[in-house]
């Protein structure tokens, strides 16, 4: 984790200004602030319905906020300063900024078409960050750290939902994103394949990767956050080391999380 | 069913003499008599039989000079030509109907405006309709007719009447088919589920990538029943050029019937027989298409006919061996 004399000179990893996102006339989020430091694992809790899927997909511009702005490592997302207005950037300068930030979805979205191997290595080689062959090579070494170099050739319904997740992970790590978010990444998941997932999520938080992770595992929670985020009706409820907010949160509503979902 | 009552008890009690080695969960459970079915099997096969023999022994059809037809050059070019028109408008239409069904799904309100008047327009007005309307603008204005919208193959025909015709054709299927096929493209790629379109706008592929590679591949799957479905249509449709005056097989058929009226039942009987050979060999690429797409979507892709044969085969030989062990 940083030093308080590093926070200073580098720029948050993820910053997250006052953002506020409604569907009609419903409130999604209300006046979201967060701030990430790099490096930094930060857990976001809360009850379903409580926009934190959406304060991801806010985050890498899968949706747009309707107030505030966010931005990763210093760069504004989806938007541009233009003047002192913020103005709407073009759809191709945003697929650049997304591919610099990882995202885990819920139900892995793996290519059924493609083969594990090519999943991973497609989108370095697409954005042209890589050519085939370093990308195939890359994807390979990625495959190996999540346990499933022997899977390349295989395709993605051939594989258990753990280690769809796993290839789903190695394909986000394959752009070497700066920050990767995942979205509740084993709720889909049997309760026997959970643990494989979470140990590879585990193996990035401590090698230094800034994550965001929405879940509903406190166990995992406790053992890897630098910061618990608990969020209720599209607001932060509050935040804090794990220790604080989970053993002895302040808000009623917290409390009243945590005694249903222990 | 025919069994004695006694068969149930038999499996409570000791197995029988004669097979003193293999215990009873050893053995081939003993198929279910279905006489129903064989009665049903044995009335559908004399009937079939009656109408072979009904083809092959009445004069009416006269086979001498269905032979003597099959291979006519006549017959061949006209064949030709319904090739050369149904190919060109298949790859047309399907090209069109993409930019089509593109054009439907954009963001753009006018894009979707026109593409869904286009559609209306042509899947209403009947396609001898449009062939007809499209040969008499042809022959008032010649040069016009190289200004319509699709592709490069007739910027360059020439003034003959024959590339004129052909160009009448295949534009006309092609406008029809596009018209059709954007449906069937449209649907496919509604097909695609949400989550596609998400991983790759997250991963920040570019958006032709996700097109061409990530959505399309999949809807394809989908598209080509329907699309084949088209194209035999369409081969069909073929026989409708014969009205702007382009001699195709059915076309070759017609005018010869007409040269030889004794000969039109033989005559027909050709146009039917290459009909059938075309769509079965539309139907035998499709089934491997649909194999190719099938990539990842199953666990084990569907044996092809010869795998399908050869593990039969295998499988009639391992009963044999076993009955003979018995």
């Amino acid at each position: 984790m940083t030093t308080a004399s590093t926070l200073e000179a580098s720029p948050a990893a993820l910053e997250v200004h006052d953002v506020h996102k409604w569907y009609g006339t419903q409130r999604v989020l209300d006046g979201i602030d967060l701030t990430v430091r790099p490096g930094e694992v930060t857990v976001i809790l809360g009850p379903s319905g409580s926009g934190k899927s959406t304060l991801l997909r806010v985050i890498n511009h899968l949706e747009k906020p309707e107030i505030g702005h966010v931005s990763v490592n210093g760069e504004l997302i989806g938007v541009r300063r233009h003047g002192r207005r913020l103005k709407e950037l073009g759809e191709r300068a945003i697929l650049a900024q997304r591919s610099r930030i990882g995202f885990v979805f819920q139900n892995f979205n793996l290519f059924p078409h493609l083969t594990v191997l090519d999943n991973v290595a497609a989108a370095p080689v697409a954005t042209g960050k890589l050519t085939r062959p370093a990308a195939q090579e890359l994807a390979r070494e990625l495959l190996g750290r999540v346990g499933l170099g022997d899977k390349a050739g295989a395709y993605p319904r051939q594989l258990s939902g753990g280690q769809q997740q796993r290839v789903a992970i190695a394909r986000a790590l394959a752009l070497r994103p700066g920050i990767i978010l995942f979205d509740e990444p084993t709720s889909a998941l049997d309760p026997e394949l959970v643990g494989e997932v979470l140990a590879v999520i585990k193996d990035l938080a401590t090698s230094g990767t800034t994550l965001v992770i929405v879940t509903h595992e406190i166990g995992f929670a406790r053992e890897v956050a630098d910061r618990v985020v608990f969020v209720d009706g599209g607001r932060i409820v509050e935040q804090g080391p794990p220790g604080q907010v989970l053993d002895a949160p302040r808000h009623e509503r917290t409390r009243d999380f945590l005694s249903k979902v222990l | 069913m025919s069994e004695p009552p006694g068969a149930a008890v038999s499996l409570a009690e000791a197995p029988p003499a004669h097979h003193p080695a293999k215990p009873l969960t050893a053995q081939r459970v003993l198929p279910l008599r279905r006489p129903g079915r064989w009665i049903g099997t044995a009335v559908v096969l004399v009937l079939l039989a009656q109408i072979v023999h009904g083809l092959a022994t009445n004069p009416f059809y006269q086979w001498d000079r269905f032979r003597y037809w099959f291979l006519r050059p006549t017959i061949l070019d006209g064949l030709v030509i319904t090739l050369e028109v149904a190919a060109l408008s298949a790859v047309l239409g399907l090209l069109g109907g993409v930019l089509l069904a593109l054009a439907r799904l954009s963001g753009s309100p006018v894009l979707r405006a026109v593409s869904w008047l286009y559609t209306w327009l042509f899947r209403s007005v009947p396609l001898i309709v449009v062939l007809i309307f499209l040969y008499n603008f042809s022959a008032l204005y010649k040069t016009l007719s190289l200004g319509v919208p699709f592709g490069p193959a007739f910027v360059s025909f020439d003034e003959s009447r024959l590339a004129t015709d052909m160009a009448v054709a295949v534009v006309g299927l092609s406008l029809n088919e596009a018209a059709y096929a954007s449906e069937v493209v449209r649907g496919g790629i509604l097909s695609v589920d949400q989550g596609q379109h998400e991983a790759s706008a997250a991963l920040g592929l570019p958006k032709s990538y996700q097109f061409t590679r990530i959505v399309l591949p999949q809807a394809l799957r989908s598209i080509t029943p329907n699309y084949v479905n088209q194209l035999i249509g369409l081969i069909k449709g073929t026989s409708l050029v014969f009205y702007v005056s382009l001699l195709d097989l059915f076309g070759s058929v017609q005018t010869m019937g007409s040269t030889y009226p004794g000969d039109i039942v033989p005559l027909l009987l050709v146009a039917t027989v290459w009909y059938l050979i075309l769509t079965s060999a539309v139907s035998v690429v499709q089934f491997y298409v649909e194999r190719y797409f099938a990539r990842g979507a199953t666990r084990t892709l569907p044996p092809t006919p010869l795998q399908k044969a050869r593990a039969g085969l295998g499988d009639l030989r391992a009963r044999l061996r076993e009955e003979a062990a018995a």
